[in-house]
């Protein structure tokens, strides 16, 4: 492979094969994991990471193949064997009891003993804490930490298990650029101590910047594993797409219109007062794309809720073009052109047992196109879903079929089509294209500059910004429930805006315009 | 021995089978419609016995059968509408509120019926009941005549209604508005159907099926109130939804198949035949849980049923 010694190998995979229906989610995979280093796992969505992560940790068994640990074959049947063999694993959807303190949270795992000995778990935690340079209190109910913290009760919970391989699963999905740091600068040093890290991301910088080793999946399949500093960016990249893709569209500046939505002093009080929002005020105009960034849980669900009619501002004015939408229902919004792309789509865009046509018309089945006098009008909606499916390139088998099978960048066109079909006057966006793969991202993004061009006034709320700086006309950060800085694309930077995100707020004159 | 397979095709078994099958199968199409908008309605059994009564004493103190069937039906809608108020505005957790609603309607039409006749000790009160609806030259049919076509109306209605049904839910706007309520309520709203409306009109349409479910069991099969009048019917029409797997051909089928075993054990106990009928009682449950192992993969169970639906939560 890259001619090191084998006897370094602490984890090796071998040929392994896992099938679910209808897709080979792994296909031989063979791939070599070197004791105290950090060994990269990158791929788009549905390239196979998370499932081999999950091989690796007995959640699945393969199908052909062997996972070997130390050399020797194991057989694991459940996470349970993975732990005793001393393999850890962080994954992406947190495995927390949240009323319970991180102390207890992290010795649910353990076993053996009918009795919890609480002081010597304390003393042990607090020496592996100070080994590798955590930071978290161990008496604070999981449920009061930041998302971030609560990573690192996994990791603890791993690490108090004795594992010596941690499989982290895509864990910087939840934290600030500062947060990232930490996380990185602890995983060399756990490397440093000896621990051996599978870190599974999407991300090529994060694998450039941490990683020792990287191995690119595609389609299930292992394209080649390399030594990181061996290969560049641009290597990488074509290894997980099987082609040359430039993500940053290109995006013409354009000059915008009127205002068409104006948003002042807006304040929601969620019921458990997270993700409020506080004196919430911008402006989005025609032929524009207001980026709001921000670390996930500072108010972007609770902006896009009360923007859509889903949820009422306890005060504050939401005005679309010189009128007061602030009383009207989702129905009303829709009627005036406000169109919306959820963050979750499968949950509060789509009905996944539903065929697609079905999906496509959802809340304009009562227009003259789709019916009269209350029957639906089979072949206005067979016509509105082929030109659809032209207009998008959805990639289904055809308008009849049942929405499920698809796969999240269809389903993401679905919404998209039936959203645009109106020509929305102004359009809110949420987390467009998370979890969608490399191709559907970039006609989604692309998609949302043309309905710009169009006219539209578009508001992006995204956690992704690379995506924001390259679509936004201007970026504004959002954190605990404030818009905390407001910037002009052009000057815009990476640094500016994640000491924004992480809450550092600077006086620039622009700023909170 | 021959009188346990004779009874199986008999005339009379088969023509009473469907007979039997007409409230089950009246109360599982409400149920399903139910279902379909998310609402898990329990309270069956309680809102058929309410209807049953209501029909029962209008029939027989206003001396009129249409105003009893009226009547059993305006008894069922109010009963749902109680179970919309419930879960649909209050949000009360549907089970709870099911149950709530059979222990409320049985024990409320039992109270009332006591209210209108005293116990005397005497003969039970009795109310005229509809004649069956022959139709003419197909009821001359040998066999087929009086099996399928000297039924009561509201059979031949049920029957029609699962068509009409189909129609209503696959072919219209208010029908696809109501399937989609029940399978992403969210997804509805923020597009502009009203989620909270839709479940009210099929609550009610549900009541209003149960009503005439309750109103066969009195004003047409036996021209009786008891109790027991309902007799686990709301529950065997629960079962037939799951069993039909929310379609509407499968419940037709279903119930007819469970009107056919309550018709087969009936003539085998009228028969003397030593056969624990309790088995075949039994049968529908177990069946219904056969056919939810075997529905696993493909169930058309709505995704929302049962889950109350709050605004903005996720």
């Amino acid at each position: 492979m890259n001619g090191s010694s084998a006897d370094s190998v602490l984890l090796r995979a071998s040929g392994v094969t896992k099938r679910f229906p209808g897709v080979v989610a792994n296909d031989n995979i063979t791939l070599d994991v070197r004791r105290a280093r950090v060994h990269c796992l990158l791929g788009e969505n549905g390239a196979g990471k998370s499932t081999l992560a999950d091989l690796f940790y007995g959640v699945h068994e393969p199908d052909e193949g062997v996972i070997e640990l130390r050399g020797e074959p194991i057989h694991m049947v459940s996470p349970r064997d993975a732990i005793a063999a001393g393999i850890g694993m962080v994954r992406q959807h947190f495995e927390l009891v949240t009323p319970m303190s991180v102390l207890e949270n992290v010795v649910i795992g353990t076993r053996g003993e009918a009795k919890v000995d609480l002081r010597a778990a304390r003393d042990r935690l607090r020496e592996l804490c100070d080994l590798y340079g955590v930071e978290v209190d161990l008496d604070t109910p999981v449920g009061d930490l930041a998302v971030g913290q609560q990573q690192w009760v996994e990791i603890l919970k791993a690490l108090y298990l004795g594992c010596e391989v941690l499989i982290l699963d895509e864990p910087t999905a939840v934290l600030t650029p500062e947060g990232i740091e930490r996380l990185f600068a602890t995983l060399r040093r756990m490397a440093s101590e000896g621990l051996t890290i599978v870190l599974i991301t999407h991300k090529l910088h994060e694998v450039m910047e941490i990683s020792d080793d990287v191995t690119v999946l595609r389609r299930g399949r292992v394209v080649r594993t390399s030594l990181t500093s061996e290969v560049t960016m641009a290597d990488l990249t074509r290894m997980m797409v099987g082609r040359d893709v430039d993500l940053a569209i290109d995006v013409a500046e354009t000059p915008r219109g009127d205002l068409v939505l104006d948003v002042s002093g807006l304040d929601v009080a969620t019921e458990s007062g997270r993700g409020s929002l506080k004196q919430v005020s911008l402006r989005v105009h025609e032929r524009e794309i207001l980026g709001i960034a921000g670390v996930s849980g500072n108010g972007q669900d609770a902006l896009f809720d009360v923007l859509v009619g889903m949820r009422s501002a306890d005060s504050g004015r939401i005005v679309v073009d010189a009128r007061d939408v602030a009383e009207l229902s989702p129905a009303g919004r829709l009627d005036i052109g406000i169109a919306s792309v959820p963050a979750d789509r499968i949950h509060q865009g789509l009905m996944m047992d539903f065929r697609i046509s079905e999906n496509l018309i959802l809340g304009r089945q009562r227009s003259e196109r789709f019916g009269r006098r209350g029957w639906l009008n089979q072949k206005g909606i067979g016509e509105f879903a082929d030109d659809s499916f032209a207009a998008f390139e959805i990639a289904a088998p055809s308008p009849a079929h049942v929405t499920r099978v698809l796969s999240g960048g269809n389903l993401q066109k679905i919404v998209m089509a039936r959203e645009l079909a109106g020509q929305p006057r102004l359009l809110v966006v949420h987390q467009p294209t998370r979890g969608l793969d490399i191709g559907a991202t970039e006609y989604v993004r692309r998609r949302l500059v043309e309905e710009r061009d169009r006219g539209a006034a578009i508001l992006l709320i995204s956690e992704d910004l690379d995506e924001l700086l390259n679509l936004s006309s201007r970026i504004a950060v959002m954190f605990d429930g404030r818009i905390v800085g407001e910037v002009d694309r052009r000057d815009a930077t990476i640094d500016r805006i994640g000491l924004w995100m992480a809450g550092v707020s600077d006086t620039p004159g622009e700023a909170l315009a | 021995m021959s009188d346990v397979l004779e009874a199986l095709i008999n005339v009379g078994v088969l023509a009473s089978a469907i007979r039997i099958a007409t409230p089950l199968l009246l109360a599982a199409l409400g149920e399903m419609v139910t279902e379909r908008a998310g609402i898990l309605n329990l309270g069956l059994e309680g809102t058929i016995t309410v209807s049953a009564f209501g029909s029962f004493v209008v029939a027989d103190k206003a001396d009129s059968l249409w105003l009893g069937v009226l009547s059993g039906v305006g008894a069922g809608i109010l009963l749902s509408l109680l179970m919309a108020v419930l879960v649909s505005s209050i949000k009360v957790e549907q089970v709870v509120a099911g149950l709530a609603l059979n222990l409320f309607g049985i024990g409320m039409a039992f109270y009332l019926f006591r209210a209108v006749y005293p116990q005397t000790g005497g003969e039970m009160p009795r109310s005229d009941t509809f004649d069956f609806a022959e139709i003419p030259l197909l009821s001359d049919i040998p066999g087929v005549g009086e099996v399928v076509f000297s039924q009561h109306w509201l059979t031949y209605a049920a029957i029609l209604a699962c068509p009409a049904l189909w129609y209503g839910l696959n072919r219209t706007q208010f029908g696809l508005e109501l399937r989609s309520v029940g399978n992403n309520p969210a997804a509805c709203d923020m597009r502009g159907i009203n989620v909270t409306g839709m479940q009210y009109l099929a609550l009610v349409f549900g009541g209003l099926m149960a009503g005439l479910a309750g109103a066969f069991l009195s004003v047409f099969l036996s021209g009786l109130f008891f109790v027991d009048v309902a007799a686990g019917r709301g529950w065997i029409a629960l079962a037939i939804v799951i069993f039909g797997n929310w379609r509407i051909g499968r419940i037709l089928a279903g119930s007819l198949f469970f009107g056919y075993l309550d018709a087969y054990q009936l003539s085998l106990q009228a028969r003397g035949v030593d056969v624990p009928h309790q088995l075949l009682l039994a049968l529908p449950f177990a069946l219904t849980i056969a056919a939810l192992v075997v529905n696993r993969r493909r169930s058309h169970e709505p995704l929302h049923l049962g889950v109350p639906y709050f605004r903005g939560e996720r």
